[in-house]
């Protein structure tokens, strides 16, 4: 520690019981930065591509409204055929919720009994990789050819294409368990459901929610998918649809609702994984960590 | 002697032939109610040690006799400790402390109608090891000593026979591990489990110890035994007898000696 007055090494305690106050915003503080950032850049997504599709777009096609149509354009289309929409999206909202409960059931299951046996881990996992590198695309004809066009296709692309996610994560979570933990509670004669059912599958919750994000918006993929190729209903019938009729704002219409649908189920599911797992954060509530 | 834990001539080969050969010709006798420390330099094989007679690792020869019985699978039964205290994040300190009791015979199938006398039970272990007030936390809102200390209360929850300790005070500041060494003398009095302590701190030895087993350097074998007799309860003014430091230094040039022997 330095004597010399000028050059004072240690805080006085003034300094330290009382800190700088944070530079002022200029209109908002971060937290309200936080909340409306998204709506602004959701905003300014569209009004660029308002601007793209009504200015840049014409120097190059001379009919810019079937390459891209602009907002403006879409949504007089949108609210025209707003009862085919309607019905359509929740249509496939429902085929998705199906199809993703089933993905949960099975993920959760096969999950489980992968990662709670190491033979099992290293025999399945290979075939259950070959699985999911399968584009689903092609399976929907394979689908179509035993359950015909419709609902179940739909409901099984959904599925398959989402169980994935959730089965490895589940597995993850229950496989690397803390090799300690066992020991402690084989050591006091825990059978291996024990171990899975008190300490693997709580500890693999954080993993399983945050696979849920991914799977529920890739079961959006998949539903849409099959009802594009082989749909009589939902979103992406309608969409491939008005395709075909050359009703291309519709499309973007269809396309429009699809990413809110899917914005909008990832955040139901993120809202489940804070309530559920707020443990696996440590209770981050500290003020620095603003990341 | 009625040995509680024997082992004999116990070999332990990890992974197949050509892996590590972590102990060869182990053995060792531990009486019921007894209080012993194993030391020895890093890597021997201690942790091994300790999981082999818990029967987590089947020996590759020779065997190991817990209770009369001869170890063929997990023990069951034994509170284990070790030097991260892992607790569950999602459960509470109460909850944690509790966890060996949904898992243990008799107190399993009694837990669910009798949980008000349980936790009871664990309140007045936490408060023994002074962490009270505490058990509604989670385990990342303590301390690593408060961990430990709750840790402790785990492995003596459901009054094992048999206490396994792995270093469980490794990672604690001096203040801390003098204190809960206090803390497991008093548990240890109160109740008389049998307890196994692998520790790399010779004064935590001999201050807690009955006896303590000097192993070997990798392959581990135990090479010899101190008896400690200082009158119990030991506190702190026992660490600065003469004969303490004496046998620390014995201790320690022992060691010494072991490393020595596997560098040469
Ligand atoms: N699961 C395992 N697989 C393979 N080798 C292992 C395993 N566990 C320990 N070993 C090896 O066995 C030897 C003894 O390890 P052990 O953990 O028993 O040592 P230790 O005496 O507890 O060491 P420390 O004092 O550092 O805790 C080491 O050489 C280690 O590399
Ligand atoms: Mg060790």
């Amino acid at each position: 520690m330095t004597t010399s007055d000028d050059t004072p090494v240690i805080a006085t305690e003034e300094e330290i019981t009382s800190p700088a106050p944070p530079p002022r915003p200029l209109f908002l503080d971060r937290a309200r930065l936080e909340k409306v950032l998204p709506w602004i850049i959701i905003l300014a997504f569209f009004l660029l591509w308002e601007f793209g599709s009504r200015v840049v777009l014409p120097l190059f096609t001379p009919r810019p409204e079937i390459v891209l149509p602009a907002p403006s354009a879409i949504l007089p289309a949108m609210i025209e055929d707003w009862r085919a929409i309607v019905q359509n999206s929740l249509y496939t909202l429902e085929t998705t919720l199906i199809g993703f409960a089933i993905a949960i059931v099975v993920g959760v299951a096969g999950g489980v009994a992968i990662g709670s046996s190491r033979l099992a881990y290293a025999g399945f996992y290979p075939i259950l990789i070959g699985f999911n590198a399968v584009p689903k695309i092609a399976v929907v004809p394979v689908l179509v050819l035993w359950f015909g066009i419709g609902t179940i296709p739909a409901i099984l692309t959904a599925f398959l294409i989402s169980f994935f996610p959730i089965l490895v994560n589940v597995a993850t979570g229950i496989a690397t368990v803390e090799p300690e933990l066992k020991d402690v509670c084989r050591a006091l004669g825990a059978r291996n459901s024990d171990i899975v059912w008190k300490i693997g599958l709580p500890r693999s919750m954080p993993y399983f929610f945050a696979s849920l994000k991914v799977a529920i918006t890739v079961a959006f993929v998949g539903s849409i998918l099959a009802e594009a190729t082989a749909g009589n209903h939902g979103i992406g019938h309608l969409t491939s649809y008005a395709a075909a009729q050359f009703r291309v704002p519709l499309v973007f219409g269809g396309l429009i609702v699809t990413a809110a649908m899917g914005i909008l189920l990832y955040y139901i599911a993120a809202w489940f994984e804070t309530r559920m797992t707020g443990w696996a954060t440590r209770g981050m509530d500290n003020p620095v960590a603003g990341y | 002697m009625s040995a509680f834990v024997e082992m004999n001539g116990v070999h332990l080969r990890y992974g197949g032939t050509g892996g590590t050969l972590a102990l060869a010709d182990c053995s060792l006798k531990v009486a019921d109610g007894e209080f012993v420390a194993v030391v020895g330099p890093s890597g021997c094989g201690k942790s091994t040690l300790m999981k082999v007679c818990t029967g987590l690792w089947p020996a590759s020869r020779g065997n190991v006799i817990v209770g009369g019985h001869e170890v063929s699978g997990p023990v069951g039964i034994v509170g284990m400790a070790f030097q991260n205290s892992v607790q569950l994040p999602w459960r509470t300190v109460l909850d944690n402390v509790m966890l060996p009791l949904e898992i243990v015979e008799p107190h399993r199938s009694r837990l669910k109608a009798n949980r008000a006398e349980y936790e009871a039970r664990a309140i007045e272990l936490l408060t023994l090891v002074g962490l009270k007030g505490f058990e509604k936390k989670f385990p990342w809102q303590l301390s690593g000593g408060m961990q430990q200390r709750a840790s402790l209360c785990r492995a003596l929850i459901h009054d094992p026979k048999l206490l396994m300790l792995d270093e469980p005070f490794g990672a604690l500041d001096m203040f801390t591990r003098e204190e809960l060494w206090a803390v497991l003398q008093d548990l240890w009095m109160a109740r008389k489990p049998t307890i196994i302590l692998v520790t790399h701190d010779l004064r935590e030895a001999v201050f807690l110890a009955d006896r303590i087993l000097m192993m070997s350097a990798r392959p581990g074998r135990i090479i010899s035994e101190h008896k400690v007799d200082f009158p119990r309860p030991r506190t702190l003014e026992t660490t600065y007898l003469p004969e303490f430091t004496e046998i620390t230094h014995a201790l320690r040039s022992q060691i010494q000696q072991a490393r020595a022997a596997q560098a040469a």
